[in-house]
């Protein structure tokens, strides 16, 4: 694995992004290939057009939002560093971690994240932020509704749409303001394991 | 007859070639048998369905025969008769009134005594359900099996009776597996497909070596008696059969312990998925025994890793096969819907019957038919047939277990199977305990490299725990050839322990070991829209995270298979009708007919009032169409709490409150109802007591309105042409329109419920044939309210009111707004309190609300007059003649809640006709009334107007009445798309 001390030795502060992420070395290089990969212009960074690029992105029907997850507000490009570290929400929890046996969960629940607490908070924001395009911390109707479009084929209706999406609203809506703020997101939520649904296994 | 000998032959050439074995036990029964078959059925039980099965496999002629018997018995029958006679008159004897034919329905008979002698069972083990919480049932059959074994043995001095390889394999197996393959939660068994996976085939592969070559070594060490003469071959052979986790006892065992979807599916997965390996060994080891084992060549053992491969992937290919095509056959079944549930029992059964006639895996087959097809059979076939394939399918595995249990139980009994050797029955105890234990440790340690949610060491316990063996084991080693095997009695009585102890010890003590580890439960929760969503929107997410890294990761290709599925297979094998429907909207649809079930319950008898159609917030959506939200009120409108905020993006005023008010009856929705359970269970058909209440009242509801009201035919229409204008005018039915052809008659049982507002072109043609999708919902509609304030209904005293007649038909006030608590309210509040129901209601929605009600109310009624109508109602009714009657009866919200007395009076007020403009019928008829128009039209004419355009959505709910009453119930008009 010479090759991998060497992408390594690329990288800037990768002790430190390591630590911070829980990838592996071998995680790291393999994300540093993609992301010269996706870095036509080895400038470095990464602009929205770069993850345009991807073909099966392009056919994602929120892959738009997805790439705007990518970009912190008012930022251009996103660097190694960023991507590395927006990638790692979807790493699933750490399963070395020695368990606890009074825990009844298993191990990847949400407690035994407690090592990355932001990581985790983040896992749902970042699904939040999917909504919230106006970054207002509430997802409005319209916000709700842009998604639902987006998700739905062409089959439904504007009416059906909007009746799902008034149903989901009120279903989640516990303060009644007619928008799902970041709380209510997450309540809704509750009882789903999100680190299990929007965790994806990194080839090592 | 033939039809039952014939697979029965065919198994016994396909899954063991030494079966003649089988016919050679069979033979010492004989005797026995004929004894009873002539006439002197045994003193405690009639002979069992499987003696009458030995006795097809020994003696198949005689079996073939047999239809031809039955046949010519009706031919036969009087020549014998008049022998009879005359025999009877020599010896001075009459008529014969009374025959004994024993033999003649005995087959059936005795296998029908079985059952109920299965069902019989299972209701007693039931009464007591703090006994059935602790023991499991699987434990009191086998119990019961073993006394009346006993019993048997006692009186007749041997058993007759035992779990016949033959029966087991072709008629109780399947229904088991076609069960649990066709409610499969798939989702949740191809998210574990890699673990179901390796315990399958790993570990089968390691329990089956493991065990047999540990038997083996420890006969040589001379524990295992000499007097059990088997080699290595023969362990190894036993070890196979042993080493297969049962899917009939995990069934049994897991669903009353409730351990959490994940572990359920793997061990289940397993279960079923092993059945592959398990056939190749056995097959591979019977013919090295065969051969003997120093023939065996090298060549041989690649043979057994290619037969391997083709017994499981052709299994699935066949399954798979079998699943398409079924899919494929009820696209067409649009006309015939009676037989649907026989098509899929049919082509499910054929999937595991085609799959032993290739001597494939049929259990691998008939699993992945029932995965394969399920969504799109569910898709296809009606709400009916659904039920029905369920029922019928939770039945027939249910019934077939108890009887397997049960047999397991009688089976042991039996004196020749008593050759008991202590080493070799405690060593395969041991062995196999461990090696299921170590192999599932081996197993998860490197699994857990790979999953994302790792297993971890409680769950490994369990499913150590959990590799119960059962009856498959037990056929298969009953199946061995004694000649060949010579220790096969003593691998009998082994393997019997083995069962017994899995299924009765492990069975009961898994509860306690599941509750003291703390396993996490499989939860009850219900997925809201919300999670529905959002997951969904995961899904998306992965999938593109994994593409932004350039991982082709498992999202990666569960996307490729959608759009695959989306773009070819569905395209093939769903109806059209369907196929245009977006999953996330049924799903949408599901739950809220859940919630307007739900809403029925709390409603009580003010079923009309509850409904609220809004004519919708299109506007915000800048749709020139109305939308219409529908929503259930709440009826006992305590501690409503009314939601008056604004919605930031509503453009008007007026929308608003329409918006609030919608937003306020939303929040009085229940949550939605689970759509699945993923858990599995054969016996349960997981209706909650919820439901079951929610139909009850709703039953109750609905006789007593039907009584009330008289029918008012709907119409049904295609909603082929703009949508939006349909539904429009989907309220307006003309019943005045004396040229209404006779169809309208209809009653609304025959009524097509669908609501589904993407209607495709052959929808449109379908609207005459009923294409009884009940489930798809109700649909209200909102008639969006005139600005013109004379348009809007007067209330009049009901009395008057119903003496106008349609023909006059200026458009009459409602009655019922007399009634309506909230009329007196109008215009000086926003909002109207209604006096019953506690429901404020803006005034722009006050309108609607009526509209609603009204249009509820004239939902179709029976065709025969009702007790307490009016007379002049009844005769305009009768004037109408064959037409239905639409009533618009929004006053029958407001007093006669329910009661009987009260319904009169609703009646009355709903008597009334409506008369919409002659022009605008027709178009109702053509279905092209411009919405402008529409718009013009008064709410009165609009309400009083019979949903006629779409197809009622309340049938939905009458569906769920099991007997629907005489009376129709008016429940919802559909206008908008909105379905609940």
């Amino acid at each position: 694995m010479g090759s991998t001390n060497s992408t390594l030795s690329k990288i800037p502060n990768v002790e430190e992004l390591m630590q911070e992420t829980g990838f592996t070395p071998a995680h790291i290089v393999r994300l540093y290939d993609r992301f010269e990969a996706l870095d036509k212009e080895k400038t470095g960074h990464l602009r929205p057009q770069d993850f345009g690029a991807i073909n099966r992105l392009a056919m994602n029907p929120i892959g738009d939002r997805i790439i705007g997850a990518f970009f912190s507000p008012g930022q251009e490009t996103v660097d190694f560093h960023s991507f590395v570290r927006i990638l790692a929400h979807f790493r699933p929890a750490d399963k070395k971690r020695p368990k606890d046996p009074s825990m009844p969960e298993p191990v990847n629940s949400r407690t035994s994240k407690l090592k990355y607490p932001p990581l985790v908070f983040s896992l749902i924001s970042v699904a939040f932020q999917l909504y919230d395009q106006d970054k207002d911390g509430k997802i409005s109707r319209a916000e709700l509704l842009q998604v639902l479009r987006s998700m739905l084929e062409m089959q439904v209706t504007e009416e059906q749409l909007e009746s799902i999406a008034d149903r989901t609203i009120q279903e989640a809506d516990l303060d009644k303001d007619d928008a799902i703020s970041f709380e209510e997101f997450r309540k809704s939520l509750e009882k789903v394991n999100i680190d299990h649904k929007m965790s994806i296994r990194f080839l090592r | 007859m033939l039809l039952v000998s014939v697979p029965v032959l065919l198994l016994l050439s396909v899954v063991g070639k030494d079966a003649a074995d089988l016919p050679a036990t069979d033979a010492s029964f004989l005797p026995d048998l004929g004894l009873r078959s002539g006439g002197q059925p045994g003193p405690s039980l009639p002979a069992s369905p499987t003696t009458s099965l030995d006795r097809f496999q020994v003696q198949p002629r005689e079996e073939y025969a047999s239809p031809g018997i039955a046949l010519a018995r009706s031919a036969e029958e009087p020549s014998a008769t008049t022998e009879d006679g005359g025999e009877s008159h020599r010896h001075g004897g009459g008529f014969q009134m009374v025959q004994w034919e024993w033999s003649y329905v005995q087959t059936p008979y005795i296998i029908a005594i079985w059952i109920l002698v299965a069902s019989v069972a299972k209701i007693l083990f039931h009464f007591s359900q703090r006994f059935t919480t602790v023991v499991p049932e699987s434990c009191m059959l086998i119990l019961l099996g073993l006394v009346l074994g006993g019993i048997v043995l006692l009186t007749s001095k041997k058993q007759l009776y035992q779990l016949e390889p033959g029966l087991f394999f072709l008629f109780l197996l399947p229904t088991i597996v076609g069960d649990a393959g066709y409610f499969m939660p798939a989702r949740l068994f191809f998210d574990n497909l890699g673990a179901i996976l390796l315990y399958a085939v790993v570990g089968t592969l390691w329990n089956a070596f493991c065990t047999g070559f540990c038997l083996y070594g420890v006969k040589l060490m001379g524990i295992i008696d000499q007097k059990v003469q088997a080699g290595l071959m023969e362990f190894l052979l036993f070890g196979a059969l042993i080493s297969a986790v049962d899917p009939v006892a995990v069934l049994a065992v897991f669903e009353e312990v409730h351990v959490n979807e994940t572990l359920f599916i793997i061990v289940f997965g397993e279960s079923l998925l092993n059945d592959a390996v398990t056939v190749v060994l056995y097959k591979v080891y019977m013919s090295f025994v065969e051969v003997g084992p120093e023939n065996v060549q090298t060549a041989d053992y690649f043979k057994g890793v290619a037969s391997f491969l083709i017994v499981s992937i052709g299994g699935t290919m066949v399954g798979l096969i079998f699943a398409a095509l079924l899919a494929f056959i009820t696209r067409f079944t649009k006309k015939v819907r009676i037989i649907e549930p026989l098509l899929v029992f049919l082509m499910v059964y054929l999937a595991y019957l085609t799959a032993e006639l290739f001597s494939l895996s049929a259990i691998l087959s008939m699993t992945f038919c029932g995965i394969g097809c399920n969504k799109y059979v569910e898709a296809n076939i009606s709400q009916k047939s659904r039920t029905t394939v369920k029922y019928t399918m939770k039945t027939l595995a249910s019934i077939a277990e108890t009887i397997i249990f049960i047999f397991l139980g009688i089976s042991a009994v039996d004196k020749s199977k008593w050759a008991w050797d202590t080493g070799l029955i405690s060593c395969t105890l041991i062995f196999i305990f461990v090696f299921r234990a170590l192999g599932v440790v081996m197993q998860t340690w490197v699994l857990n490299w790979f999953r994302l949610v790792p297993l971890d060491k409680i769950d490994q316990v369990v499913m150590s725990y959990g590799g119960l063996r059962g009856a498959v084991a037990f056929a298969l080693v009953v199946l061995l050839d004694a000649e060949r095997v010579p220790a096969k009695d003593y691998f009998v009585a082994t393997t019997i322990i083995v069962v017994f102890f899995t299924v009765m010890f492990q069975g009961l003590t898994i509860k306690p070991l599941v509750n003291w580890l703390k396993v996490p439960r499989a939860t009850n929760r219900k997925p809201t829209i919300n999670e529905e969503i959002h997951e969904r929107a995961f899904d998306h997410c992965l999938t593109a995270v994994e593409d932004i890294a350039g991982l082709n990761g498992y999202h990666h290709w569960r996307d490729k298979w959608e759009q695959f599925d989306k773009n070819y297979l569905s395209k093939l094998l769903l109806r059209k009708s369907v196929y245009r429907k977006s999953e996330l909207w049924e799903v949408y649809q599901k739950i809220n007919i859940r919630d307007a079930i739900s809403v029925i319950d709390q409603g009580g008898n003010v079923l009309t009032s509850a409904r609220l159609s809004l004519p919708s917030m299109a506007s915000r959506a800048s749709f020139p169409e109305v939308t219409n939200v529908t929503n259930y009120l709440r009826e006992n409108g305590s501690g409503v709490c009314l939601d008056l905020q604004v919605i930031d993006n509503v453009p008007g005023a007026k929308v608003e409150e329409e918006s609030e008010t919608h937003h306020f009856l939303a929040g009085n929705l229940y949550k939605p109802r689970r759509r699945y359970q993923s858990h599995y269970s054969r016996h349960f058909m997981t209706v909650g007591d919820h439901e079951r209440q929610d139909r009850e009242i709703f039953q109750r509801n609905m006789k007593s309105r039907m009584e009330t009201f008289k029918t008012t035919r709907h119409k049904r229409h295609s909603h082929k042409k703009d949508r939006s204008q349909k539904k429009r005018r989907g309220s307006d039915v003309k019943e005045q329109d004396l040229n209404d052809k006779p169809r309208r008659n209809v009653s609304w049982q025959d009524k097509d419920p669908v609501v589904v507002t993407v209607e495709s072109e052959d929808e449109k043609g379908e609207h005459l044939e009923p294409e009884k999708e009940e489930d798809v919902g109700i649909t209200f509609v909102a008639r969006k309210v005139p600005d013109t304030p004379k348009e809007r209904p007067k209330s009049v005293p009901a009395g008057l009111e119903v003496c106008q007649s349609p023909s006059v038909a200026p458009p009459s006030p409602t009655c019922s707004e007399r009634n309506l608590p909230w009329k007196g309210g109008i215009g000086t509040l926003p909002v109207c309190v209604s006096m019953e129901a506690t429901k404020i209601i803006p005034i722009d929605l006050q309108q609607a609300w009526n509209q609603s009600i009204s249009s509820l109310e004239s939902l179709a009624s029976p065709p025969g007059p009702v007790e307490p109508l009016h007379p002049r109602v009844s005769a305009l009714s009768r004037l109408g003649g064959q037409r239905p009657v639409s009533y618009s009866g929004s006053g029958v919200s407001g007093s006669g809640f329910g009661s009987r007395g009260a319904g009169s009076i609703v009646a009355q007020g709903i008597a009334r006709f409506e008369f919409p403009p002659g022009g605008e019928e027709k178009e109702e008829e053509e279905g092209a009334l411009s919405d402008q128009e529409q718009e013009l039209q008064p709410l009165v004419s609009s309400s009083v107007r019979p949903p006629g355009r779409r197809r009622n959505p309340c049938v939905y709910l009458r569906s769920l009445v099991t007997a629907p009453p005489p009376g129709s119930e008016p429940l919802a008009r559909s206008r908008g798309p909105t379905q609940l």
